[in-house]
This record gives structure tokens, sequence and C-alpha cells, in this order.
């Protein structure tokens, strides 16, 4: 090992100081900390039934600037952005997550709509991405990279639009990570946790939005669960 | 940074006298203090967390060591790769070596204080390799070649029209003089910079030793596009930022946006674990993480060991009223407001940045914003102590000081020098219940009129009252 | 056999050399909520000047004559938050290391108080018998706000003097510029503070401002009639005891300026 890390360690052993067996009780601890990892405080307004979840969600996406609709199902999405893109004077089209359950969501339905899957390129104006969970605390979206998940779909484009079932939304921070921990194992290489559309304050301390990040985000909120209606479960 | 924190006070005054800066600064009072306050206000838990958050440092800290190890195990197992430094030369050759490897000609770069720290830009610039920084507030302040005025906000002393005439400058074109449009300018700018760019450095807001994650905490999304487009990224990070686990990175994360700019949440918290997968679709192939001491180690078991709880959130600065007449720039370094009055003495030495830790009428406002709740006052006492055990303040100081402890250790002395003083001072403006002038108080009666005395002292007073009642 | 306690008065130098009146409004507030008030003959200066100016050794050598001192009362009683603070909250702070005297210096911090929360919190009293006409603002001294929670105490007693409107200025809980020694190393920036709580007072209306801290009151004092300010500024206590002979701080007796 590196000579720096030998001597940045040992001068945090020499400053710390423990014991033998104080040093054996340290090893225990941080060892129990890090392989059993519990929640600390966590606010009690995040405590609610999946109704009051989902309306606590709506109502802080909301207030951080993102648009928000509830679906009833995911069929009715194609509809839905394509409506969006015409309310923005968007061109209909945009690249897509090549995620095999959006798939189930009919896109043929809007003949205008075109739809390329992939990662985002730089000249691509609109991404859709699909939301592993999303946090009701604070109308914030959880987003994990994965085969089917690309990360910069949701950084790239102006426009960005997020289908996330309404299951899948917590109270807690916590409540979503440690979902993806049982599911999952280890973390997957990028997890975005996304409030709202991009901003800056730092021209004259007043907050525009859009600064590298989408300057639009559109949360689809479905109802029910993506495999339902399909004859593909996930 | 060559650091100026020695002229403090000559830095203090010219700002005091430019008035576009104090428009700026003034700001800060209405916006994040104000929003800081509604946010802590709305969560009912904010004081528990508190404790919490200063709880979950308090331990890493204790644990130092075995976080370190086994943060820096998980990273490599995700397929990072660790450097370790010592010094801030020791991170910068780690970091120009990386570039060269990568054949870097440019770099895009995410907001880090510690690449301030350690002089990161300069020192790429004179090895041919072209930092762009993304976030707007470091690309404002870049273009300007200024050093950042606060934490969160490095931008945060330039008015919009500076903003609109430096752009013009640099960017050519039209003058623009709308926010929405300089923001959107910017943001084909940097654009084209980032897809330019070779490598792509970060900075971490905690690092969790569970899982060998970086996080970064943006409102731009910068962060994701400088990691994510480049084929290399770099994190640079100190050793304090570690947290054990997911969850306690969650606690803090409620406490720092809230505590910054009074949001609930940023906009974007991105967690980060090693370079791209097989299967993925996007991110960097390779991930280096330089983790620099820079003179921490050294805080852990000193006097100054709760400094290194600080989550870099700025709460202290926009609540602290010498910040807020002075500016960031009068502390002269990377650090400033009274987080800055704290930790600059560590890195350039006390007695370069002597009048900081004096900057602070200990009012007591920034320990009581702090999220984590350090001491800073204490702190800053710490400072004043070690300045005067070495004889550092001005000798005038010192023998007034001497002059006065010898005085009150004696009741009787005290009793004759205090009747005196009395004597004296109403000799000189007794009359008018006030003196517009006196010696030896020109910092005082300067801008104020003093007080006089109204009469013998109240020992005096009281002595001959109960003489007379009893 | 006497029930009520003994107090002893801490009257802090500023009082004792300035304004001996605020001492006298505390013994008479003191001796009206019941207490027996001595004058420990030996006091001089809680140490604080020394303390915050690094010199560590003076202050804890000040901090272990004063525990001395007024260990024998059953409450210390300051007329001021920021030397009530330095005896409650730095004492103990000081002299933690020491075996000898750390439990003395808790026992005697415990119970030493700032007058006004004194009489609030542990006298409980709820009025005061006194009467001032026109407008007042409270302007919260730095220490006795954050190292004693004192808000509510001196807003209660005044809102029962007769005639008095309490207003609340902007920023009430800002610091005023002094500082002790800040406001003559950094007199700019302290002159700045003490501008922006100037307009603070303006704005309110008041005709008089308070406070329990004389150093703060010297200095708004001090900067308003450098002003030509007419605003009256006065410690808390003179007002709570309806002790108004003393011209206000920086005025004269005779009004014909």
């Amino acid at each position: 090992m590196s000579a720096a890390r030998d001597a940045i360690l040992a001068r945090l052993r020499q400053a710390i100081g423990r014991t033998g067996e104080e040093q054996a009780k340290a090893v225990e601890t941080v060892r129990a900390r890090l392989d059993n990892p519990r929640p600390n405080l966590v606010p009690a307004h995040t405590r609610l039934d999946r109704e009051g979840r989902v309306a606590l969600f709506c109502e802080k996406a909301l207030a951080v600037s993102a648009e928000v609709e509830r679906l009833a199902r995911l069929t009715d999405a194609p509809a839905a952005v394509s409506a969006f893109l015409r309310r923005h004077d968007l061109p209909q089209k945009m690249v897509m997550a090549p995620e095999p359950m959006l798939d189930l969501a009919e896109w043929e339905q809007q003949p205008l709509l075109r739809v390329r899957r992939g990662t985002a390129a730089p000249d691509d104006a609109v991404g859709l991405t699909v939301a592993v969970a999303g946090i009701a605390e604070t109308g914030t979206l959880m987003l994990a990279s994965s085969r089917e998940q690309p990360t910069l779909l949701a950084f790239l484009p102006e426009t960005v639009i997020a289908l996330l079932q309404a299951e899948d939304i917590d109270g807690a921070y916590e409540d979503s990570w440690q979902r993806l921990r049982e599911g999952l194992g280890r973390p997957p290489r990028s997890v975005n946790l996304v409030t709202g559309p991009s901003r800056t304050g730092d021209v004259g301390q007043k907050i525009e939005l859009g600064a590298h990040g989408p300057r639009r985000l559109l949360v689809l909120v479905v109802e029910e669960a993506f495999g339902e209606a399909g004859d593909a479960p996930r | 940074m060559q650091p100026t924190s020695h002229a403090f006070k000559q830095n203090a005054h010219e700002a005091l006298e430019n008035p576009v800066l104090q428009e700026a600064l003034g700001g800060i009072r209405t916006g994040w203090q104000a929003a800081r306050g509604r946010a802590a206000g709305a969560l009912p838990e904010f004081e528990q967390l508190r404790d919490t958050g200063r709880d979950i440092k308090n331990h890493v800290l204790a644990h130092l060591d075995l976080y370190l190890e086994a943060f820096t195990a998980k990273v490599e197992e995700a397929g990072g790769k660790v450097h370790w430094a010592r010094d801030a030369a020791e991170a910068r050759t780690i970091v120009l070596e990386l570039c060269r490897e990568a054949d870097a000609r440019t770099v895009t770069k995410s907001k880090s204080m510690i690449a301030e720290e350690i002089g990161l830009n300069p020192w790429l610039e004179a090895n041919d390799v072209k930092p762009v920084e993304t976030d707007l507030g470091e690309y404002i302040i870049q273009l300007a070649g200024q050093p950042p005025s606060h934490l969160v906000g490095p931008a945060v002393h330039m008015t919009k029209d500076e903003v609109s005439d430096l752009f013009h400058k640099h960017h050519g074109g039209e003058r623009l003089e709308e926010g929405g449009a300089l923001v959107g300018e910017a943001r084909r700018v940097l654009r084209q910079r980032y897809l330019e760019a070779d490598v792509g450095i970060t900075g971490a807001n905690f690092l969790v030793a569970e899982t060998g994650s970086i996080i970064t905490v943006t409102n731009e999304g910068n962060a994701e596009l400088t990691q994510g487009l480049p084929r290399t990224h770099i994190c640079i990070a100190s050793i304090e930022k570690i947290v054990p686990t997911m969850e306690d990175a969650f606690t803090l994360l409620r406490l720092l946006a809230r505590s910054a700019t009074g949001q609930e949440f940023s906009a974007y918290t991105t967690v980060m674990t090693g370079p791209k997968r097989e299967e993925d679709l996007d991110g960097p192939r390779e991930f280096h993480l330089v983790l620099l001491d820079n003179g921490r180690s050294k805080m852990v078991g000193s006097a100054f060991q709760e400094m290194l709880r600080c989550i870099r959130c700025g709460a202290c600065m926009n609540h602290c009223p010498v910040y807020l007449a002075a500016g960031g720039h009068a502390y002269g370094w990377v650090y400033v407001g009274p987080m800055g009055s704290v930790l600059t003495p560590q890195f350039v030495g006390i007695e370069e940045a002597h009048p900081l830790p004096n900057a602070s009428t200990f009012c007591g406002r920034c320990e009581e914003v702090c999220p984590v709740r350090i001491p800073l006052p204490k702190l800053m006492r710490h400072w004043r102590e070690e300045q005067f055990n070495r004889q550092l303040n001005p000798p005038a100081a010192r023998y007034g000081l001497a002059l006065w402890g010898f005085v009150a250790r004696r009741p009787r002395l005290y009793r004759l020098a205090t009747g005196m003083a009395v004597g004296a001072m109403r000799l000189l403006g007794g009359r008018q219940g006030r003196m517009r002038r006196l010696p030896l108080a020109g910092g005082w009666t300067g801008t104020r009129d003093m007080p006089a005395p109204q009469g013998p002292t109240f020992m005096q007073a009281w002595k001959k009252r109960r003489g007379a009642g009893s | 056999m006497n029930t009520s306690p003994r107090v002893a008065l801490f009257v802090t130098c500023l009082v004792d050399l300035f304004r001996p009146s605020v001492g006298f409004a505390a013994v008479k507030l003191l001796e009206q909520a019941g207490c027996r008030v001595e004058v420990p003959e030996a006091q001089t200066c809680c140490g604080q000047p020394a303390f915050n100016s690094g010199d560590r050794a003076t202050a804890t050598e000040m901090a272990r004559r004063a525990v001395a001192l007024l260990e024998p009362y059953d409450h210390v009683v300051v007329p001021s938050g920021s030397c009530a603070g330095m005896l409650r909250v730095h004492y103990p702070e000081l002299l933690g290391e020491d075996p000898e005297w750390a439990g003395r210096a808790r026992a005697v911090a415990e119970r030493c108080h700032e007058l006004v929360s004194f009489l609030a919190d542990v006298m409980k009293v709820e009025g005061v018998e006194a009467a001032l006409e026109g407008r007042v603002t409270y302007h919260d001294s730095c220490s006795g706000l954050r190292e004693l929670k004192i808000r509510h105490q001196p807003r209660r007693l005044l809102e029962t003097v007769e005639g008095l409107e309490l207003v609340e200025m902007d920023d009430s809980e800002v610091c005023c510029g002094f500082g002790g020694t800040f406001c003559v190393k950094y007199p700019e920036i302290s002159t700045r503070m003490v501008d922006d709580k100037v307009a603070a007072i303006d704005r309110s209306g008041a005709a008089t401002v308070l406070a329990g801290d004389l150093g703060c009151l010297m200095n708004m004092a001090g900067r308003l009639k450098r002003l030509g300010s007419a605003v009256e500024v006065r410690h808390v206590a003179e007002v709570l005891a309806g002790e108004l002979d003393a011209p206000s701080i920086g005025e004269s007796g005779s009004r014909e300026a």
C-alpha cells in the first residue's frame, strides 16, 4: 500500500489512541454498523398510507416546479406525453430508456410521436425514463442505472419525463434505499435522486430553471402497476 | 491561492465602500437566511436531526481510520482506484498524472472546495490542461479570475449586471440583460465543454463506507454531466467526508439543503459507486478517488476536531453579521465566514490569518444555525488563545490586557483605578452626558459618542448608601 | 428565621463604572421580589475580556476568585447577559479540568442568573410596579439570548409596565456590533452593524430602546447620539424598577441642549 495511506492512517491511529482492548471493540462497532444499517430519526410526517404518500409526493414535486400528472394505467402514458409536448410547443419526438416494460404502454397509439430507444445524445430534446421509486417526503424521484436505464437520459435533454408507479412511492429516502438494497445487494453505478428540474441561483441570487440539466420535468404517476394490464409480466 | 487574510481589515474596508457588493450581500439576508429559518421551522424534527447529525460525525471521527479502510476497500471492490494524498502538492500531482494518463486536453469540473483548497486550477493550467468550471457560480468567478466568496454560492458577491458584462466580454454577441437568458447562454457554452472534456473532476459531499459510494449534491445537474460524459471521472475528497451508511447520509442530507439554501432537498443528489459496469449504457470507464488529508489528521484529537464535522452548508456565513458586512473575499482565502475563521489558520498559518479569529463579536449566530452544532465561537477563541500564547497579538493590546489583568485581580487597586477612571472621564465630558473624543479610544469615538459615567462608581455609591442606612 | 434567599449582586464592570443606577435598580427589583441583597465587596470583573482575548490563564484565575467569592450565596444575580453567561456557561468550562474547582464552579454556575430571567424564572415575578409612557423596543443582546435563552422574560415583564407599548424592531436578535474589544479592533464593521441596528430601531418607531447589557446599550447609545437621534437608551432594569430619574444613556441631566 502507498506510503501516503500508511502515513495518514498511522497519524489517525496515533491521534485517536486506542488501547488493544478498545481497538477490538472499535472494529466490532464499525463492522456492526456497516453490516446492519439502520435508519436514524425519520420525520414522522412521512409515515403515511399509500394514498397519503402519493398525495404528498405530488404536492412536494409540484412545489419544486415539476409537472405532475396522475394516470390510471401505463397505456394512458402515450397520450399524456403527446399532449405535454404539444402544450410546450415541443416536437413529437423523444428518446426513451430501453426498458422492456415501457413497450407495454403501446406507443403506437400516438402515431405522430417518434420514439428512439437508448441513452441520450447531445441533440436529444426530450428524454423519457422510469423511476425505481418516488419519495413523498420531498417529491423526489429515485433513478437507478442499469442495462435498461441509462443515466444521461435524465440530464442531457432539456425536457425529461419520468414514469413512476404509484405503488413505488415511499414515505422517506430510507424506505426507497432499503428496497433498492434488498433488491440488488450492492447499489447500481449511479443512483440519482431528482427533485424537480435543474435550477441555479448563481446569477444575481434569483432562481432560474434549466441550468445544465432539464428545464422541464414531467412526472407521470401511474395508479395501476406496470405489468398488470399487459400480458408481459415484468 | 496567495492568501490575503492578514489584510482582513483593509479588505473589509474596501468591501464596505463597494455599494454593488453591499447590495449583493443584502440579498443573502432576505434570501438564504430567511429561507433557512422557514425550512428549519417547517420540519418538527429539525433540532433532533441536528443532534443526530453531530453524533454521526463524532462517531465517524472517533473511528476514522477504520471507516477509511472499509470505504476504500469498497471503492476498489466496485472497480474504482483510490489515491491517498498527504498534502495539497501530492493531490495536485496525482490529479495531473491521471489527466496525463487520460491524454486530457480539457477537463470539466463540478464545484469542489477541495480543488480550491489545493489550488488545482492554476496548477492544471500551468501544465497545459485546461480546467473548465461547470457550476455556474464557479464558471462566473473563473471567467472573472476571482476566488469564491461563499461556500455554496461562489459568485454571490456579483450582481446580475456584473455577470452580464462578464458574459458579454467572454462570450461576445449581444449583451444579455435577463437572468434566464444569461443562464441559457452559459448552458449552451458549457454543453460544448462537457462534450469535449477528456476527464471530469468532481468533489463529494459524502463518502459512504458501507458501499464505497460518493455522493454529490447540486441544483444544476452539473456534477452528473461532469462525471457521466468523459471517459475518466476523478473525485477529490477529504478524509472527513466519510459517513458509515446511506441512512447516515440521508440524515445529513436532510440538514444540508435546509441549512444551505432553505430548500428541503437540492435538485440532484447522486450516489455513484465505481465506474461504468459492463452492462451499463453510459458512465465513465475509469473512476479515481483522491483522498486528501492536508492537515486534517492533525486536527483529529486536537482542540479543533469539532471543525471536522462541517458539511460545508454555508449557514454560518449566511447568518454572520461580520461576513454580511465584509463579504467573503475579505477573509483572503478559500474558506470564508466563521467556518473560514476557524479553518483558514489551519491551512495558511495563524501568523497569516491572525485577524480572522478576532473578526467576530462572538454573537453566536453561527453556532445557533450550524446543522452539526460546531461551537464556532469556542474554536475561534482557541485560535485567540494560540495567538496570545505565542504573543502574536499587537504589543499594545498585550500590555493593555496585562495591565487590566493585574488590576482586576486586586480588588482594592481595582476600586482605586475605577474611581480614578470615572473621575477622569467625568472631567472630559461628564456635563454633556457623553464624550465626542476620548484618549486611546479612537476606535470607538471615530463614529460613536462615549456615554459618560453617571458619577461615583456603583461600589462607592453603594458603600455610602449602606454606610448611611445601617 | 429568614427564608428569603440571600442574593449576591455581581454588578459588572460597566455598571460599576458608567451606570450605577442600573445596579440600584437591580437591588430594588431583587428586594421587591423578596431577596436579601448583598454586594460582595471584593468583586471586580468576571474575566471575560481576558477569556475572549485568549488569555486563558488570567481568565481562569479570575474565575477561581469569583467562584470563591460567590459560593456562600443562595444565588448570584448579574444585570448583564454577557457577564452572567461568563459565570454560568464559561466558568465550568474554564475550571472543568481542575479537580479542586470543577465542582465548585458548576455549583456556583447553577445558582448564577441574569437579573431579568432570575426575577421571572426563579422568583416567579409576574409583574412590576412601574410606569413609562410611550413606545419601547427591546434589543436581544447576544449572550443573554443564545447562552442563557433570555427572550420572553424581559418582554413579559415589560408588558406589565403601565403606559408602555412594546414594539418589535426587525432583527432584534442580530448583534449590535459591540462585541467587547471587537468594536475598537474593527470599528468600521462594528459601525456598519450598529448602523443596521439604529435603522431597525428607527423603523420600529420606538422612543426608547432597552436591552439587558450595558455594553450593547453604550454602543447603540453612542451611535444614536452621534447621529443626533432623540431615541432614549436605557437598561431594562431601570424601566422595570421605575427608576427613571437618571438621564438616559449618553444624555446629560440638563435638557437645555
